[in-house]
């Protein structure tokens, strides 16, 4: 059996620029949900999800992404240079195509407990009834007991009970601009739905920053940067009464 | 030919219809014995014989049948051959230790085994296979006693030679030869050399010969499939003997179950890496025989389990191959071996560059096992200059542009309209002129775009306009994230 307290230590997503994401990392053994807020966010939500697995990962564990072959998703194929431009190294990714959503979540049981991957991101569209909160609590138990990390990558469904330790929304959102009005950076919009036993309704503005593997607060891409200070990240407030960062 | 749709002793016709006429292909026997031929008219055997039944002759069900029987032989030998439409020939060298069995044994108990199927067998043995056929069809003891019909030669040889008072392959073996060959060319001498065992021929067996194979008779047939697994696991140790041995490992098994009634029922596993243990082997089999569609009928039961090894390589090279580094995890290859035994190979895949042009082409699909390749580092400083997604085919969509060769001001997509706030562009990619003389194709003039909402897209346009197209269209080809 795999043991897991081994990986206690690792098992923190915090990193200097996250303080914004506040006490609450993403396990390294739990399961974490990425709604892609409107019809057109489903690629804003994938790249959140395997940009936090990559980020969590040490010394280049492969990862395993896994899609339905025939849905509506099926039209977008994941294009291989625009993972490596994002920094994911395309050939530590092993994609897996299933016929339905029964055997999706049955090879994914099987992934996650079988602990060899570092990550496991499964895309699902639509409503997936069959994705219950049996099904879900299943996933948990077992990335707790192998230490990998669940992504559940969902587009054009509404977010219902499950056992995921942490549930995000997910918008795209404008980039800083580069000069000549060039698109930057990916910047995504970031709802905390819900997060297992702790607060939610945090919202953040998040910029992917390929060259340190890190998430930043978007900057304006004219002023200096500022030496060691870490960016603060730019937090509302989901209401007055509670504060998400200190 | 089948009984088993008629009573054995019915009289029926296979018929063709060849010309406009329907012709009889082959008889029942106990149609032959009513007078009746093949290549008759079913008309005229009809007016001989009023309640003829006549079934629809099918070739390719013969053949398929043929092969059936063949691989249903291979209990006794690897190397089974069919000839002809409805002769299979056996390469029993070295086998009968094994069998434990002589050539009559041999011979005996297939033509019992295929008695039991129904079908009506001539068998016989002999040195080469072309005077084992001889003897089969001629049905005569010793190759001496064979006509000169034996030797299939073209024309009206065996007429000649019949003339000439030479009517047993005896008869002409007495002779010398170079006469014969002088007057019915070299054919004829190649054939009797090969009559007479002097001269043997190649068999190409039906299926490959395995490199590594091992089995398991039974006394008493196995009705059951629990305990196939175990007897897979036993297997597997003596292949993993013989792999040892040679320092490789399988990276293909595969287990021929016989079933008694001649049926043979194969199930085959892949793995990424080579395999040499039994616990590793028994546990794809076990998901191979789980994810089975159509599970496995044992019937009379199994008499007789054959496992080989068709595929195996050195079992140093590439064991290290999914995990280069030293993750601490438990390795992913068995994992993914298992995966794809039960979804298939198809479903399974890893990212591989290509060194092309088109962007569509710059990266492809390639089975999980195969090794990692180095992906070319981005740029620094750069934003992503592809997308994650890549739309198959690209989608068109209505564009707004302020001039028609300028950059997109807003574009229609899905029924929905998006104001263009952030454009860089173009990115001009010509068609690969380079490759063929004769490729022509648009240039594409790709442009990163954001909207209002914060949403990046790739789009393009096909064709320069005015120089290539009056009226150039737009695709979208990708999303970003």
């Amino acid at each position: 059996m795999f043991d897991s307290s081994r990986l206690k230590p690792a098992a923190s997503l915090v990193q200097p620029s996250l303080e914004g994401w506040p006490d609450a990392p993403l396990r390294q053994d739990g399961v974490h949900e990425f709604y892609a807020a409107g019809e057109q966010d489903g690629a804003a939500a994938l790249a959140l999800g395997l940009l936090c697995a990559v980020q969590a990962r040490r010394n280049g564990e492969p990862s395993l992404w896994l899609r339905l072959a025939k849905s509506r998703q099926a039209r977008q194929r994941p294009y291989a240079p625009g993972l490596a431009e994002l920094g994911i190294d395309p050939a530590t990714m092993v994609l897996m195509r299933l016929p339905d959503l029964q055997s999706l979540l049955r090879a994914a049981i099987d992934c996650v407990r079988h602990g060899g991957a570092g990550a496991v991101v499964m895309e699902m569209d639509g409503r997936a009834p069959a994705f219950d909160l049996t099904a879900s609590r299943r996933l948990a138990l077992a990335a707790e007991q192998s230490g990998t990390m669940v992504m559940i990558v969902r587009s054009g469904a509404d977010p219902t009970p499950s056992a995921a330790h942490t549930r995000w929304q997910v918008a795209s959102a404008p980039s800083v601009p580069l000069p000549g009005n060039a698109p930057g950076g990916p910047v995504f919009d970031v709802t905390l739905l819900r997060r297992r036993g702790g607060r939610d309704g945090l919202n953040l503005q998040l910029e992917w920053d390929r060259e340190r593997s890190a998430f930043q607060a978007p900057r304006s891409g004219r002023a200096p940067l500022s030496g060691d200070n870490p960016a603060l990240p730019a937090v509302r407030t989901g209401d007055a009464g509670r504060r998400s960062a200190a | 030919m089948r009984e088993g749709a008629a009573p054995p002793d019915a009289a029926f016709a296979l018929i063709a219809k060849q010309r406009g006429a329907q012709r009889i292909m082959a008889l029942s026997p106990a149609a032959l014995t009513l007078g009746l031929s093949a290549g008759m008219m079913l008309a005229d055997a009809r007016a001989q014989e009023p309640d003829l039944a006549a079934l629809e002759h099918r070739p390719e069900a013969d053949h398929a049948l043929l092969l059936r029987l063949a691989e249903a032989c291979e209990r006794y030998t690897p190397t089974v051959a069919p000839h002809g439409d409805d002769a299979l020939v056996l390469d029993l060298t070295g086998c009968f230790d094994i069998l434990a069995m002589d050539e009559t044994g041999v011979r005996d108990d297939l033509v019992a085994r295929l008695s039991r199927l129904g079908f009506r067998a001539l068998a016989a043995c002999a040195g080469t296979p072309d005077a084992a056929l001889a003897l089969a069809r001629f049905g005569k003891r010793s190759v001496r006693e064979l006509p000169v019909a034996a030797l299939g030669l073209e024309g009206d040889a065996h007429l000649a030679l019949g003339r000439a008072g030479l009517r047993t392959i005896g008869q002409l073996a007495d002779r010398p030869r170079a006469p014969l060959v002088a007057r019915f060319g070299k054919a004829m001498s190649i054939a009797l050399a090969h009559l007479l065992e002097e001269q043997d021929r190649r068999i190409t067996p039906h299926r490959a010969l395995p490199p590594i194979w091992v089995e398991q008779r039974f006394a008493e047939p196995m009705a059951t499939v629990k305990p196939l697994l175990g007897v897979i696991e036993r297997l597997a140790g003596q292949a993993r003997d013989l792999l040892v041995a040679r320092g490789r490992g399988g990276r293909r098994y595969e287990v021929s179950l016989f079933r008694t009634d001649g049926h043979v029922a194969r199930l085959a596993i892949d793995s990424g890496l080579p395999l040499r243990e039994p616990a590793d082997v028994v546990r794809l089999f076990r998901e191979r025989i789980d994810s089975l569609s159509d599970p496995l009928d044992p019937g009379f039961g199994y008499d007789l389990l054959r496992m080989s090894v068709p595929l195996h390589e050195d079992v140093s090279e590439g064991q290290d191959r999914l995990d280069e580094e030293d993750t601490g995890r438990p390795d992913l290859a068995p994992l993914l071996d298992r995966l794809q035994v039960r979804f298939g190979a198809e479903c399974l895949h890893r990212f591989a560059p290509r060194d092309e042009h088109l962007p569509e082409y710059a990266d492809r699909l390639v089975p999980a096992a195969s090794p990692r390749q180095p992906w070319p580092q981005p740029e620094a400083g750069e934003p992503p200059l592809r997308p994650l997604f890549l739309f198959e085919p690209p989608q068109p969509v209505t564009v707004l542009a302020e001039v028609p060769d300028g950059p997109p001001r807003r574009f229609g997509w899905q029924g929905r309209q998006h104001r263009v706030v952030r454009q860089e562009g173009p990115e001009r990619l010509a068609y690969p002129w380079w490759k063929t003389v004769e490729a022509t194709g648009p240039t594409r003039d790709y442009y990163r775009i954001e909207d209002e909402d914060g949403r990046r897209f790739w789009l393009f346009r096909h064709g320069l306009y005015g120089s290539e197209k009056a009226d150039p269209r737009w695709y979208l080809h990708g999303v970003f994230a």
